[in-house]
């Protein structure tokens, strides 16, 4: 039995909650969801700058092409780049780094690379075993924090008022989940279409336009598109509690359609209440007395992450 | 049914016999969750209730990628 789009008869290419989409139904269904979660969440206005932060997977290259269709089709003039940070992962980075640098000079987009070793001397390869030596800690813990710093920082030096990233409907239902599952509240609050809590100085806010795009919807666009996004999984990437979560949300789509959607409509109903929770109890932030970057310490986590590095 | 399935996420070729005739029979058997690929075959992506035929060769593409 060939699926029909259930708006034409073209043969279907996915099936959705609400119905079968042929290829050009569906491409203009994603590029809709996308518009429309930038301009209803007010993700992005005529007078920012716009920083992408970037990989050369699928959600950044979706993210990066449809961040510059949006701003065209809506003539905003708007100056916006792309921001890739390279960790130094060997067999993984390099890989993606090209892909992207293909994309973005066949899309004219202009192309910022920062890397670890450039900004704290070493690679994360090299940083893990010493920093985590102690510690059943895995390099995630690193990157994670070095990269936010990072991308902050320089997309602030480049004038960006907001940073863009492809977060998709998958990250987000998987944070929720696994924040509820350990009883992180604070961590939730900073979850949302916007990311933080509140407008701190010398944070560029970041904004998802693919909040509520799944990560099957994302990669089958880039696919339809033709966008060449070679098969890439960060070798530090498998970790246990978040594979479990991804699967046991995968198994519950596939039997019951929407369940992520659901999953993230809910959160954001209660969402406000926990961002207000998380102002009244989080200390203010104030400036890192070691690189002038937001920090709840006085020593942000980067710094004191290149401390233990540096720890004899 | 022979079945030759392509997995980009594990990089690997796989041949089955199949006694099912739809992609969701396949995605079952070979115990994938229609959640985490893109089947495509010739190029043209398929959907859960596609039918298969002998002989074909379907890739799995990974909606699963980066750190």
């Amino acid at each position: 039995m060939k699926m029909a789009c259930h708006k034409c008869a073209e043969k279907a290419v996915i099936a959705l909650q609400h119905g079968e989409l042929c290829k050009n139904h569906f491409l203009s269904y994603f590029e809709e969801k996308v518009f429309t979660t930038i301009t209803k969440h007010d993700l992005l206005n005529r007078k920012d700058t716009i920083g992408i932060a970037a990989s050369g997977g699928k959600d950044s290259l979706t993210v990066l092409y449809l961040t510059k269709k949006f701003l065209k089709k809506n003539q905003f003039p708007s100056h916006f780049f792309a921001l890739i940070i390279d960790e130094g992962i060997a067999g993984y980075r390099e890989h993606t780094l090209k892909d992207l640098e293909t994309f973005c000079k066949k899309q004219q987009i202009e192309l910022k690379k920062v890397s670890f070793r450039e900004a704290w001397g070493v690679t994360l390869d090299e940083a893990h075993p010493k920093i985590n030596k102690d510690t059943k800690k895995k390099p995630c813990t690193i990157c994670g924090v070095w990269r936010r710093s990072l991308l902050n920082r320089h997309a602030r030096e480049a004038g960006a008022t907001k940073l863009v990233t492809g977060h998709n409907l998958d990250d987000e239902a998987q944070a929720i989940l696994m924040n509820m599952f350990k009883a992180n509240v604070g961590l939730a609050a900073s979850l949302g279409p916007k990311s933080g809590i509140e407008e701190r100085e010398g944070f560029v806010p970041r904004v998802k336009p693919l909040y509520f795009c799944t990560e099957k919807e994302t990669r089958l666009y880039a696919f339809l598109k033709g966008f060449t996004v070679n098969f890439a999984e960060c070798p530090n990437a498998r970790e246990g509690f978040r594979m479990a979560i991804r699967d046991f949300l995968n198994d519950f789509e596939g039997r019951y359609k929407g369940t992520k959607q659901g999953i993230v409509n809910s959160f954001l109903e209660i969402l406000p209440l926990l961002k207000e929770k998380a102002r009244q109890d989080t200390a203010h932030p104030q400036a890192c007395e070691r690189c002038g970057e937001p920090a709840r310490q006085m020593v942000c986590q980067a710094c004191a992450l290149q401390e233990v590095l540096h720890a004899p | 049914m022979n079945i030759t399935v392509i997995h980009e996420r594990k990089q690997a070729t796989e041949h089955i016999q199949f006694a099912g005739k739809s992609v969701f029979e396949l995605l079952q058997k070979i115990n994938v969750s229609s959640e985490a690929v893109i089947v495509v075959r010739n190029n043209d992506v398929l959907t859960e209730n596609d039918l298969l035929n002998d002989n074909d060769e379907i890739q799995l593409l990974s909606v699963i990628s980066g750190g």
